[in-house]
């Protein structure tokens, strides 16, 4: 991997740590998540339950949201992992969304695409931008293999390995990398980012691909390999799940590392390391 | 043999792209309503039927397990009795008197009671029913095999689908485009597992299951298996069919394909 373009202009020192097209899939990426988390979650409501293992057991789910009405006629939201119950009136299975009182939804109006019940339209936004995710999956793919980028940038080396302890520390104190030390990835970011390229991402669509019962006739394999469909349906939940807590700290960190210089580098590929002092 | 589908292509798969651009937060219904938006957003599923097609091969069969996968708890789904006074009478005397009909484009019309059905080539099969919901269970299906009654009655070069009407209807309207029916193309009507299923689980068919006869199409999702199945028809185009869209959820904007 070459290192940086660099520049001074003004007095600030950028390097050219994003080229063109890992910025244009990472927009892509970023409104293909947000689609398909929405839709997804539009889909899960119509049968918000998760089992283990090839079919459903509608009594034993590992988890389930669901309406109870109370005995005054009002509904209560609840959410049952395992034997634990949890009231989660407002939020989910039971929530305002959009009317005058609560209705019985298991995942809110303002967390599905379309705000309102549409398990057609939920499926139709989901499958369109899946698409649209893996056509650019392939292309950051095929740049990345070009310019050794993944083994380069993304991989973390045993010697970075070493050190993740510190280096964790550090972050929780916020005490991050700056100037030359920022040129590149920190461990940190390598693990996060190589969580997701090589193990979230892949995972949500083995896991997608395993539900489609025309794929399952096909790769039977891949199917037991993922523990089964209901397996593979709750694994697509937990995947989903890993990826927003991904983009939760992705975000935390954009705003804790200084947001102005964090985002022009996405938009424009310049990343400032190094600003002159200015003189008196 | 030529075939195309009542889907268009890849075409607008970008758009859709595009115009979501913004979708963003739910409250967005404006977009999710835009019939414009719909119809890109299609797109991409034919771009899904073609590849699936493509890379799946057409004669795949679904996965089969043993006895002792079957669900003990099958859910009956949609429609579990339908309310229709013949409907009713015919199972009272036990479908004596019912008929299946195969018509349309085919050379030679035919008229099957249940004992011919059980007559003709046959298979058992124990499957995976998946919902469109989310859901799977395990069934043991024995019926006859689509396929050879289709040869039977001697399918004509235009015909192009299967067209099932069933006896129940799930929304009253004054049209009649609340009964249930679905269509199949050819290739998946000659499929070695698609079959007009009699019997569940060792049992004749129950009524909430869809008696006396219901569709089995694996490899596709639930409410493509029609229940109550009255008629059987060989048809060129579905357009002209409840709403046109090839089904009755179809019309209520399911995917005519549900292999996804």
């Amino acid at each position: 991997m070459k290192p940086f373009r660099e520049r001074t202009r003004g007095g600030a020192t950028a390097v050219y740590r994003h080229p063109l097209a890992v910025r244009a899939t990472h927009w892509v990426n970023a409104l293909c998540l947000l689609v398909l988390l929405l839709s997804g979650l539009q889909i899960l409501n119509a049968h918000p339950a998760l089992y283990w293992g090839e079919t459903s057991r509608f009594d034993r789910p590992l988890a389930a949201i669901e309406a109870a009405p109370q005995p005054d006629g009002k509904l209560r939201g609840r959410l049952l992992v395992g034997d634990a119950v949890f009231d989660t009136t407002g939020v989910l299975g039971a929530s305002m969304s959009g009317s005058e009182q609560l209705q019985a939804r298991a995942f809110p109006s303002w967390l599905t695409l379309p705000a309102y019940p549409d398990l057609g339209a939920g499926r139709r936004w989901h499958f369109a931008f899946a698409w649209v995710l893996v056509i650019n999956g392939l292309l950051y793919a095929l740049f990345a293999a070009a310019t050794g980028r993944l083994s380069g940038l993304l991989w973390p080396s045993p010697a970075e390995l070493r050190h993740v302890g510190r280096a964790l520390w550090d972050h929780l104190r916020l005490r991050f990398a700056h100037g030359d030390d920022a040129r590149g990835y920190n461990v940190l970011q390598k693990l996060a980012y190589s969580t997701v390229v090589f193990g979230l991402l892949p995972l949500m669509l083995a896991t997608g691909l395993v539900m489609s019962p025309a794929v399952y006739a096909r790769l039977p394999l891949l199917g037991d390999l993922l523990g089964g469909r209901q397996s593979a349906r709750t694994l697509h939940f937990l995947a989903a799940s890993g990826l927003v807590a991904f983009v939760a700290v992705h975000l935390a960190m954009v705003l804790a590392a200084g947001p102005i210089n964090e985002i022009r580098s996405m938009v424009t590929g310049w990343f400032v390391v190094r600003r002159e002092k200015k003189t008196p | 043999m030529s075939e195309r589908t009542p889907i268009s292509t890849r075409r607008g798969l970008l758009g859709a792209a595009l115009g979501a651009t913004g979708a963003g937060l739910a409250g967005c219904d404006r977009l999710a309503t835009s019939p414009a938006v719909n119809e890109r957003l299609s797109a991409a599923e034919g771009l899904t039927f073609h590849v699936q097609r493509l890379l799946l091969g057409r004669q795949a069969l679904a996965r089969e397990y043993p006895a002792s996968a079957i669900s003990p708890d099958f859910r009956a789904n949609g429609t579990v009795n339908p309310d229709n006074e013949d409907y009713q009478r015919h199972v009272t005397t036990g479908f004596k008197d019912w008929r299946l009909e195969i018509g349309g484009l085919v050379e030679r019309p035919l008229l099957l009671s249940l004992d011919d059905l059980r007559q003709a080539p046959a298979r058992t099969q124990i499957t995976r029913h998946d919902c469109v919901e989310g859901w799977s269970c395990i069934g043991k299906w024995r019926g006859a095999r689509l396929g050879p009654l289709l040869d039977r009655a001697g399918v004509k070069p235009q015909a192009r689908y299967v067209a099932f009407f069933c006896a129940d209807t799930l929304e009253l309207t004054l049209d009649g485009t609340g009964d249930y029916y679905e269509t199949i193309d050819l290739a998946d009507a000659h499929h070695p597992q698609t079959l007009l299923a009699y019997e569940m689980n060792d049992a004749p068919l129950p009524v909430a299951h869809g008696a006396p006869v219901r569709l089995r199409l694996e490899r596709q999702l639930g409410y493509k298996m029609a229940k109550y199945v009255m008629r059987i028809e060989l048809i060129d185009s579905f357009a002209n069919f409840g709403r046109g869209k090839g089904g009755y959820w179809e019309d209520r904007g399911y995917q005519w394909y549900a292999g996804i």
